[in-house]
C-alpha cells in the first residue's frame, strides 16, 4: 500500500516502513539502543533525504524508549537518579555539539566528519565490545567465575571527588565521570544525528561499572528524554519532521521493542554485549566501505538548503 | 471554438468565457492561429498521489492570412517547474577516502523539465534557433555558481550533464521526441507525465508551433500542483507553526510507546 509522506514529499510503501520500524525496534528494546545508526541509513536508501531522515528519526526512537522503559520501569530495572545525573551533562554536551555542527556545516566538512567518525566511533566501540564480551564468554565457559563486579579494579575514575551514592545501581561513583559521560553521549548525538545509546550502554558498563540489570533502562530514559527534545527542535527550527513517516515508525518500533525487551531479559549479559558488538562493528564496516570503495557514480545532487 | 481578435493576456480568459475550457492563443502576424488546454489544471498530491499524467490539446487555426506549409507543422511543449537551487557534488579520492571534494550550485533550476515534441528537434529547426530558444535539455539554461561568478556552462559541462542525467533517472527530467502526436494535420495531442516525487507549485507549459523552421506562434497552459486535505494540513502546522507540530509528535511518540507496552503488557 502505497502512501504520499506530507514533509518528505514522496509516496512509500507502508508495510516496507513498519517492517522497518520492527526490526529496529526489536534491536533498540533487545540492546537498549535507540537504532537511530540503523534506521536513519535505512530510510536514505529509500530515497528520503537524510534531512529529513534524522529529524523523523527522532520520533520513532522516543517512542520506542518510552515503550522500552516502560517495561524496564516494571521490573524495577531504572536507575532514575542515574539518568538524571547524566542529562545534567547532556543538556551541554547537546548545545557544544549543536555549535560544532553548525561550524563544520559553514567550512563546508560536514559530510566527511560524520563519515570518519561514524567509521572511527563505531569501528572502535564494536572491536572494544566483541573482544571483551568474548574474552567473558570464554572465561565463563572454562568454569571460572563471572567478574561481574571488579571490587579490587578500582581505576582513578573512583578516586574522583563529589562522590554520589546510586542505590538502584548499588554504585558509589563521583558525579564528575556521570557528567562527562552525559556531556560526551550529548555532543556525539548532535553533531552526528544519533541517540548514542550503542556508546552509552558500555561507558556506563565499563567505566561507572554499572550492573547490566539497570543499565539498559537507565540508558533508555536518557535516550527517551534526549529523543523527544530534539523532535521539537528540529521541528521548530528545521521543519522537517514528517509526522505520518514518524508515526509508521512508531507504531512498528514499540512492537519490536516490546518483544526484543523480552528477547534481551532472556540472554545472558555477555551474549548481549557481543551482539550488540559484532552489529555496531558491521554498521562501521559498512560505513567504512562507503569511504574507501571506488563509489558507482561521483555525483550526487541536492536541494540546496538555507537552514540546517 | 470561436474567433476572436483578443491579444495579450486577456485572451484566455475571453476564450474561458467563450467556450468553457481554459485556453490561450496568440496572433502573430503569420496567421496561423494556436490553440491549447490541458486536462486538469490542478494537480493534487494527497495521501495516494503516485504520480499522475496530463494530457495537452492543441489546435492550429488557419486564417485568410495563412500560407499552405509544404513541411507541415511542428509542435514542441516545454514544461517547466518551479524553480529550486540545487547543488551537484563531485567525489573525488583525498587520502584514500572518497568525499565530495567539488561542487557546483545550480541557480533556480527547473525542479521539473519536459520538452516534447513530434519530431526530434534537430529536424525541426536549426541549432541556432534551438539554442536562442532554449529548446532541449541541452539548450535550457542552466546558470551554475562555482563560487562567486554566476554562468552557464557549455552543454558538454560534466556537471551539468551529471545534474540532468541524476533527474532523468528520477523522471524529472525528459526529453521525447515522440512526445507529441498529431491526430489530424492541424490537431495536436501530447500527455505529460508527473511521477511522484514532482514538487509543488507552479509549472509552465509552452507550447511553440514551428512551420518550415521557424516559430510561428506561441501558446501558454500552466497548471499547478498542490498539496490537499490531510497532506496539505500537516504540511502548513510543520511550516506555520514548528514548536507545537513538534510537541505534538514528541507527544505522540510518548503515547505511541505507553500504549504499546500497556496492550503487550503480560506481567
Amino acid at each position: 500500500m502505497q502512501i504520499y509522506l506530507p514533509i518528505a514529499d514522496l509516496p512509500v510503501n507502508v508495510f516496507v516502513i513498519l517492517a522497518m520500524g520492527l526490526a529496529v525496534g526489536f534491536i533498540s528494546g533487545m540492546f537498549g539502543i535507540g537504532g537511530g545508526f540503523l534506521m536513519t541509513p535505512l530510510l536514505i536508501f529509500l530515497g528520503i533525504s537524510p534531512a529529513v531522515a534524522v529529524a523523523s528519526v527522532t520520533g520513532h526512537i522516543a517512542a520506542s524508549s518510552m515503550s522500552g522503559a516502560i517495561s524496564y520501569w516494571r521490573r524495577r530495572a531504572i536507575d532514575l537518579a542515574l539518568a538524571f545525573m547524566l542529562l545534567a551533562g547532556g543538556i551541554i554536551g547537546t548545545a557544544c555539539g549543536v555549535w560544532l555542527f553548525t561550524f563544520l556545516r559553514a567550512i563546508g566538512q560536514l559530510d566527511i566528519t560524520i563519515g570518519v567518525s561514524y567509521v572511527l566511533l563505531l569501528g572502535v566501540v564494536g572491536a572494544l565490545m566483541v573482544t571483551e564480551s568474548v574474552r567473558a564468554i570464554i572465561r565463563t565457559r572454562q568454569g571460572k567465575p563471572v567478574e561481574l563486579r571488579r571490587p579490587g579494579s578500582h581505576t582513578w575514575i573512583h578516586g574522583l571527588p563529589f562522590k554520589l551514592r546510586f542505590k538502584r545501581s548499588r554504585i558509589y561513583v563521583s558525579a564528575i565521570p556521570v557528567w562527562g559521560i552525559g556531556f560526551i553521549i550529548g555532543f556525539v548525538g548532535a553533531v552526528m544525528g544519533i541517540g548514542g545509546g550503542f556508546l552509552l550502554v558500555p561507558m556506563l558498563i565499563y567505566v561507572l561499572r554499572v550492573p547490566t540489570a539497570t543499565v539498559i533502562g537507565t540508558s533508555m530514559v536518557l535516550t527517551l528524554v534526549t529523543m523527544a527534545s530534539a523532535t521539537v527542535m528540529h521541528a521548530a527550527t528545521n521543519h522537517l519532521v514528517d509526522a505520518l513517516l514518524a508515526l509508521f515508525l512508531m507504531v512498528g518500533g514499540v512492537i519490536g521493542a516490546q518483544f526484543g525487551a523480552r528477547a534481551g531479559q532472556k540472554m545472558s549479559g555477555e551474549r548481549l554485549r557481543l551482539l550488540l558488538g559484532l552489529l555496531v562493528l558491521a554498521v562501521g564496516i559498512r560505513f567504512a566501505l562507503d569511504l574507501v570503495l571506488p563509489p558507482d557514480t561521483l555525483y550526487s545532487i541536492r536541494p540546496q538548503d538555507t537552514d540546517v | 471554438m470561436k474567433r476572436r481578435a483578443h491579444k495579450g493576456r486577456c485572451a484566455p480568459l475571453a476564450l474561458l468565457a467563450a467556450s468553457g475550457v481554459l485556453a490561450a492563443s496568440t496572433v502573430p502576424a503569420a496567421g496561423e492561429r494556436l490553440v491549447a488546454s490541458l486536462s486538469n489544471h490542478r494537480v493534487m498530491v494527497t495521501s495516494n498521489f503516485t504520480g499522475d499524467e496530463l494530457v495537452l490539446f492543441g489546435g492550429i487555426e488557419q486564417d485568410a492570412a495563412s500560407r499552405p506549409r509544404r513541411g507541415g507543422y511542428d509542435i514542441v511543449v516545454t514544461v517547466t517547474g518551479p524553480r529550486q537551487t540545487t547543488v551537484t557534488f563531485r567525489k573525488a579520492r583525498v587520502l584514500g577516502i572518497w568525499v565530495n571534494a567539488d561542487a557546483r550550485v545550480f541557480e533556480d533550476a527547473p525542479a521539473y523539465l519536459a520538452v516534447l515534441s513530434n519530431r526530434p528537434l534537430a529536424a525541426i529547426t536549426n541549432a541556432e534557433t534551438l539554442r536562442r530558444l532554449q529548446l532541449g535539455l541541452d539548450n535550457i539554461a542552466l546558470p551554475q555558481r562555482a563560487s562567486v561568478n554566476i554562468a552557464d556552462a557549455a552543454s558538454d559541462d560534466p556537471f551539468r550533464l551529471a545534474f540532468i542525467k541524476i533527474k532523468s533517472d528520477h523522471g524529472l527530467y525528459r526529453e521525447a521526441s515522440n512526445g507529441v502526436t498529431f491526430l489530424t494535420p492541424a490537431l495536436f495531442r501530447a500527455s505529460i507525465p508527473l511521477p511522484a516525487e514532482v514538487p509543488v507549485g507552479t509549472y509552465e507549459v509552452d507550447v511553440r508551433l514551428f512551420a518550415d523552421g521557424a516559430q510561428i506562434a506561441r501558446a501558454p497552459a500552466p497548471f499547478e500542483v498542490y498539496k490537499s486535505g490531510f497532506e496539505q494540513v500537516v504540511t502548513a502546522a510543520a511550516r506555520d507553526h514548528g514548536v507545537l507540530y513538534g510537541l505534538a509528535t514528541a507527544m505522540m511518540a510518548v503515547a505511541t510507546g505507553w500504549f504499546a507496552s500497556v496492550v503487550f503488557r503480560r506481567d
